[in-house]
């Protein structure tokens, strides 16, 4: 067991609230999102940024909810 | 492009040219986001170019100098629930991708299949996996995912916790539910749908 008294030692609190040591996967999920951060943007998304530009913003349109919280 | 509109409810050109870059920068994270809420690369990415269209068709309610992966991480998380509920994503993971990267942690006995990680996350209720998501992965703070998901911090506190006893059990105990991957045809629709929001039809007419 690693339920030492390492809480806090490194300045993380976040993995350490009540539940004990962070679960020893905690670096797999944060693998998981960084390794889709690293890969190369497809050129799909390129493509659509470019296109972007084209596009005039709606405003004040009001019917869309989606950005708000 | 032209200015057809009132220049105090508009971005100046300049505006435009921050909130493209801004936005251009949290593709990666959306990416990641997105492929963990519904698993399949191509869907995910179908996800985050929807969330792209309706950022920039939304950009004048941006405040500039907050968080932009914030903010587009609530559009992409209200597209994905609307798709949810239209039974378009059903917890479908690559398997591939998983297994490239699989990964056994410095000094620990048995490594760590991330495919079998991947997978239990998706058999969690979306709202756990979503919270597990931006605390856990993404690096948000409980009060910025609570502010994304709309929800109390202790709600995300909760759901963050729940997931991760959740997640912890199945791992240890190799008790990973399948989800159901044999339904084809359905899928070849959704996938026919999908298509269509991103050749941009179903941009604005959703909902």
């Amino acid at each position: 067991m690693a339920s030492n008294q390492s809480q806090g030692a490194d300045g993380d609190s976040r993995e350490g609230t009540g539940r004990g040591r962070a679960p020893e996967w905690a670096d797999g999920l944060k693998q998981l999102y960084d390794a889709v951060v690293e890969e190369a943007l497809p050129d799909s998304f390129k493509d659509l940024l470019d296109r972007l530009e084209g596009v005039p913003p709606t405003r004040g349109t009001g019917d869309r909810k989606d950005a708000d919280t | 492009m032209t200015d057809g509109g009132r220049p105090e409810t508009s971005r100046s050109a300049a505006e435009q040219i921050d909130f493209k870059r801004e936005l251009t920068q949290v593709v990666p994270h959306l990416r990641a986001f997105a492929r963990g809420l519904c698993g399949r690369p191509d869907l995910a990415d179908d996800l985050v170019q929807e969330t792209l269209l309706k950022a920039w068709a939304a950009q004048d309610r941006f405040e500039p100098g907050t968080s932009m992966r914030a903010w587009t991480f609530v559009i992409l998380r209200n597209a994905y629930l609307t798709d949810m509920r239209r039974n378009r994503f059903r917890g479908e993971y690559d398997e591939g991708v998983a297994e490239r990267i699989l990964t056994a942690p410095a000094g620990q006995e048995e490594p760590l299949h991330l495919s079998d990680l991947h997978r239990a996350l998706l058999t969690l209720p979306a709202e756990r996996r979503e919270a597990l998501l931006l605390v856990g992965a993404g690096g948000f703070s409980y009060e910025e995912a609570a502010a994304i998901c709309g929800c109390a911090v202790g709600t995300i506190k909760s759901r963050v916790g729940r997931a991760r006893a959740t997640l912890t059990e199945m791992l240890a105990n190799g008790a990973i539910p399948r989800r159901s991957t044999d339904d084809d045809v359905a899928h070849r629709a959704i996938l026919e749908e999908l298509d269509e929001v991103a050749a941009g039809n179903g941009v604005s007419t959703r909902g």
